[in-house]
């Protein structure tokens, strides 16, 4: 595959795809320096990026769940057995202690970035390794 | 006083209605295991609900009588009557062999009386031996299930049924007739109908909703005789005024009597109208290892024939046998039922005996209700009294027998039209009262277990037992949970205050067509996957077109999103419709095909279909491409939708049916495919009354007769099965098609999120009567729009896949990765078990199966 990518401060961003293709409280999963990640729009536009994998379910699902508000928090809600999660830190707000990894993530000239770290881990980390 | 044996053999002979509640309660209380039980019945069947028998009739099965609670502590032997108790050895004798016991509890029940009528044995007469010497063809008796089937096969084309009999049971087994199709008379000796419950004057109240049913009551004459036609057939009845009865059939209902044979060839104390004599402990007073409870009990000498105190006496007996000190008592006699449509209860002092007490009564000629209070000679308490036509003060009343009135005697008793008839009754109860009499359960227990977190009527019925016999209590436990101000909110979930039915009506009257809009007029926050999928779901029945189009996409859980079912491993499965199971050989190979190209698991379904498992997202269009050009379409198993209706193979090949039920189910299922409602719809047709396609376990179940079909309604498998209800009988095809059109919309449009048709005419005010008004008389005056709607589903029913496909736009929600298309999920892998692909799972090791393996075995 062939990503554009730009680092800056420590961070690798990597070109997703254009913002257009987000539609409003839907996710779409990426695959950003081998890692899975979920994003999503909200309705305001604001843009969010987690882990794709469900921390209790164990699959990767994130991106796939309804996106909605919880009091003033954005959450997306586990398609497997609906717990939620706070978009903004990735922690769970059904059950305590569980949380999924979040990323930096950004809009420029029109098209979506996700920051990872500059080194990046190997592939053999990712996916099916559980 | 005696020290209680608390360990040993038992041996419980019947399985009747108390016989079978004394081992629950046993079993319950003897936690350690110290009884070891034996439980020796007649008949074959075990433990049944007596007092719901004549509900045979209107179709509810043996089965869902069955009061039997398998129980591995307990060695049940059916069929295996006791012959004879040996005291000194202590065995009880069968057929089979002998069983020992340290204690013995009798709960024989009791023989249906028959009155000594010339002609009604077959030949020995009344005094032959045992309990029921054979009764001449053409008569019988009402007291068990076998009974009752018997009377069913003989009724088949005869026209004239005569009920010996007019109390309690006897109306019972006139109502019985009446369905059967036959002219029924009812011969009764005392003066009025129903002479043990109601007085007088209930009775002239009772003797006129009876004969508008069109049942004769004849009363004040004794049947003499039964006479035979000369070919041996029955001809009719003399009575005692001299007057002729032409009968095809006879139903003797003249009372009950205890079984007490065992008991008196033992040598046991009877009482002085029979039963097995027992002190308030339940105990013999001959052999302090004999119980009795029921009805050959007779508790210082009284028998009761009512189920209530035959359970009190089985606690009784349990609580000794484990140490305990309870006695009986004392008997509440009161009672409610339904019989031929007419609701009557009795309770307490119903006749006015107590020294000094006045009646205070209430007659409505217009709206045939009668009702007496019997109250103290200083009118402040409640003694007894008789209800005929509306009962629904009969909870409150009854619980205040022996208490203060709950309020002013014609208020208590006028009809309340709120359908719950306690108004303040309840709050003013006292907390000893008994709100559950079958089950002895009190007002303070009731509120206890609110308290302790019962939410709802279901909770309160597990926790506690109350309402789970007749259920005349339960509108008091929904006042109880009233009253206790347990939040009952309506509230969907926090973006939404309004129930689904509201937001459905909000959503249809003011058309509205997005969840943006709604949630900014009627809302707040953006919503949840609570109330989203609702939303979706109500749009979607509303014919708002495509579901995945424009925001509504937004709105659908991944099943709907992906059109497609998610499993475990983020994989989803994909699920053709077979509609009613038939399938040509040409497209089962192309599902074969498909799954074998695609390396997907397959299994077939409950619901007669195929369902393919490990799809990934990006797959399922390729897929579907060639199941759609092979013809198939959605199934909706992703959907909370109609699913199947199932189906057996019905006239066209199996010798016993009666319709094509393959050719409904297929129409059906075609009609109503796509249909979005607030949950899934199962369905099903059989052809005959043997029942192959499971109808009665379906949200809408139809079974063919000679003269058309059943149609049945609200049943489901599930966490709590249910079995469907008959709605109506005889249907054309037409009228079958019209009421089940009504039944889906009108569900669809009232019922809560997630709430099966099962939960939803139980929470229907009025439950299935309320249900049949609606449908078939149009009560509510909605029939047009409910016709209409559904003609407007079927018009624009369209395929959802064969959609998707022919759009670009659509089909690029199916990718793995919005930046690498390309690449399948790395996580998904599979391993092989039975020769197909499953989910790879560290934590599984299906081949091992705890086999030995080779390594690490040394000798």
């Amino acid at each position: 595959m062939t990503l554009d990518a730009t680092i800056t401060d420590g961070l690798r961003w990597t070109v997703v795809c254009p913002y257009p293709r987000l539609e409003p409280e839907r996710g779409v999963a990426a695959l950003v320096d081998g890692e899975q990640v979920a994003l999503f729009r909200t309705y305001d536009g604001a843009l969010y990026a987690i882990g794709q994998r469900d921390p209790i379910a164990g699959a990767y699902v994130m991106a796939r769940g309804i996106v909605g508000t919880r009091g003033d928090i954005p959450t997306v809600a586990s398609p497997l057995h609906k717990q939620v999660y706070d978009l903004r830190t990735g922690e769970c707000l059904d059950v305590p202690g569980v949380a999924v990894p979040t990323y930096r993530v950004r809009c420029r000239a029109g098209l979506v970035e996700v920051a990872t770290p500059a080194v990046s881990r190997p592939m053999a980390d990712v996916g099916g390794a559980r | 006083m005696r020290s209680e044996k608390t360990s040993g053999r038992l041996v419980v002979v019947g399985n009747g209605m108390v016989g079978q509640r004394f081992v629950e309660a046993l079993r319950s209380r003897d936690t350690a295991g110290r009884w070891q039980v034996t439980v020796l019945g007649e008949e074959a069947r075990p433990a049944y609900d007596r007092v719901r028998l004549s509900a045979f009739f209107d179709g509810v099965s043996a089965e869902e009588l069955n009061l039997h609670r398998p129980d591995d502590g307990v060695d049940l032997r059916l069929g295996e009557p006791a012959l004879a108790i040996d005291r000194d050895r202590r065995v009880v004798r069968t057929g089979a062999g002998e069983y020992r016991y340290d204690a013995l509890v009798l709960a024989t029940g009791s023989y249906p009386f028959v009155p000594p009528i010339d002609g009604v044995y077959v030949d020995a007469g009344p005094d032959a031996p045992g309990p029921t010497p054979r009764l001449r063809p053409g008569v019988f008796v009402y007291r068990t299930l076998d009974d009752l089937a018997a009377i069913r096969d003989f009724a088949k084309g005869r026209r004239t049924g005569v009920v010996i009999g007019g109390g309690l049971l006897g109306l019972e087994a006139a109502n019985a007739l009446r369905l059967l199709g036959l002219g029924t008379h009812v011969v009764e000796f005392a003066p009025r109908l129903m002479p043990m419950q109601v007085d007088e004057a209930g009775g002239a109240m009772l003797r006129r909703y009876v004969e508008e049913l069109g049942v004769t009551p004849h009363l004040g004459v004794a049947t003499t005789a039964v006479r035979s036609r000369p070919d041996g057939g029955l001809a009719g009845l003399t009575l005692s005024d001299g007057g002729w009865l032409p009968a095809d059939l006879v139903v003797v209902a003249a009372g009950i009597r205890p079984r007490d044979e065992l008991a008196r060839a033992a040598g046991l104390e009877l009482g002085e109208r029979g039963g097995v004599r027992v002190d308030t402990t339940c105990r013999s007073t001959t052999d302090e290892r004999i119980w009795a409870v029921g009805e050959c009990a007779a508790v210082e000498g009284v028998c009761y024939g009512l189920v209530a105190p035959g359970y009190a006496m089985a606690e009784v007996v349990a609580d000794r046998l484990v140490g305990g000190t309870a006695r009986f008592p004392g008997a509440d006699t009161s009672t409610k039922l339904k019989l031929l449509g007419v609701d009557v209860a009795s309770f307490g002092d119903a006749h006015g005996r107590s020294p000094g007490s006045l009646d205070v009564t209430f007659v409505d000629p217009a709206t045939r209700v009668y009702a007496k209070l019997v109250l103290s000679d200083d009118a402040k308490t409640l003694l007894g009294g008789v209800l005929v036509g509306d009962v629904t003060a009969y909870p409150t009343l009854r619980a205040s027998v022996g208490g203060p009135l709950p309020g002013p005697p014609l208020a208590l008793l006028a009809p309340s039209g709120d359908g719950t008839g306690t108004g303040a009754g309840i709050a003013a109860l006292p907390g000893s009262a008994q709100v559950c009499s079958c089950n002895a359960v009190t007002k303070d227990q009731l509120v206890g277990a609110i308290a302790e977190g019962c939410r709802d009527v279901p909770a309160l019925k597990e926790c506690t037992r109350a309402g789970t016999s007749c259920g005349s209590c339960v509108p008091m436990l929904k006042q109880l949970l009233a009253d206790s101000g347990v939040p009952l909110s309506k509230a969907l979930c926090e973006h939404f205050d309004h129930s689904r039915q509201e937001l459905f009506d909000i959503i249809r009257v003011r058309g509205i067509t997005s969840f943006s809009r709604l949630v900014a007029e009627h809302g707040r926050g953006r919503g949840c996957d609570i109330c989203k999928p609702v939303v979706a779901s109500i749009l979607a029945s509303l014919g708002n077109g495509y579901v995945l189009d424009g925001e509504q996409a937004s709105l659908q859980d991944t099943n709907d999103h992906f059109l497609a079912n998610i499993q475990r491993d983020g994989t989803y499965s994909v699920v053709p419709r077979i509609p009613g199971g038939e399938i040509t050989p040409e497209k089962l190979i192309v599902i074969g095909e498909v799954a074998r190209d695609f390396n997907l698991y397959t299994k077939i379904t409950g619901g007669q279909r195929i369902d393919l498992f490990g799809a990934r997202v990006e797959q399922l269009p390729k897929i579907w491409k060639r199941l759609v050009d092979a013809g198939f379409e959605s199934g909706h198993a992703y959907g909370k939708a109609l699913r199947t209706v199932k189906s057996c193979v019905g006239s066209t090949w199996c010798r016993y049916g009666v319709q094509d039920s393959v050719g409904l189910a297929i129409a059906l299922e075609l009609r109503y495919r796509g249909l979005r409602a607030p949950h899934k719809i199962k369905a099903a047709v059989s052809g005959c009354a043997r029942e192959c396609a499971e109808a009665r376990s379906k949200d809408f179940g139809i079974i063919a007769t000679e003269r058309g079909w059943n149609l049945y309604v609200g049943g489901n498998g599930g966490f709590r099965p249910r079995h469907a209800e008959l709605f109506a009988a005889d249907l054309s095809t037409e009228e079958l098609v019209r009421y089940v059109d009504r039944f889906l919309m009108f569900y669809i449009r009232t019922a809560d999120r997630l709430q099966r048709t099962a939960a939803w005419i139980e929470a229907l005010d009025g439950g299935l009567d309320h249900l049949r008004s609606v449908i078939v008389d149009d009560a509510l005056g909605l029939c047009a729009e409910l016709d209409a709607a559904m003609a407007r589903h079927v018009e624009s029913y369209t395929d959802e896949w064969r959609e998707t496909l022919a759009d670009p736009d659509r089909l690029r929600r199916f990718t793995s990765f919005v930046n690498a298309p390309d690449v399948p999920d790395p996580s998904i892998t599979f391993e092989v078990e039975r020769g197909q692909p499953v989910p790879a799972r560290p934590d599984r090791r299906p081949v091992a199966l705890g086999l030995p393996t080779r390594m690490g075995v040394t000798n």
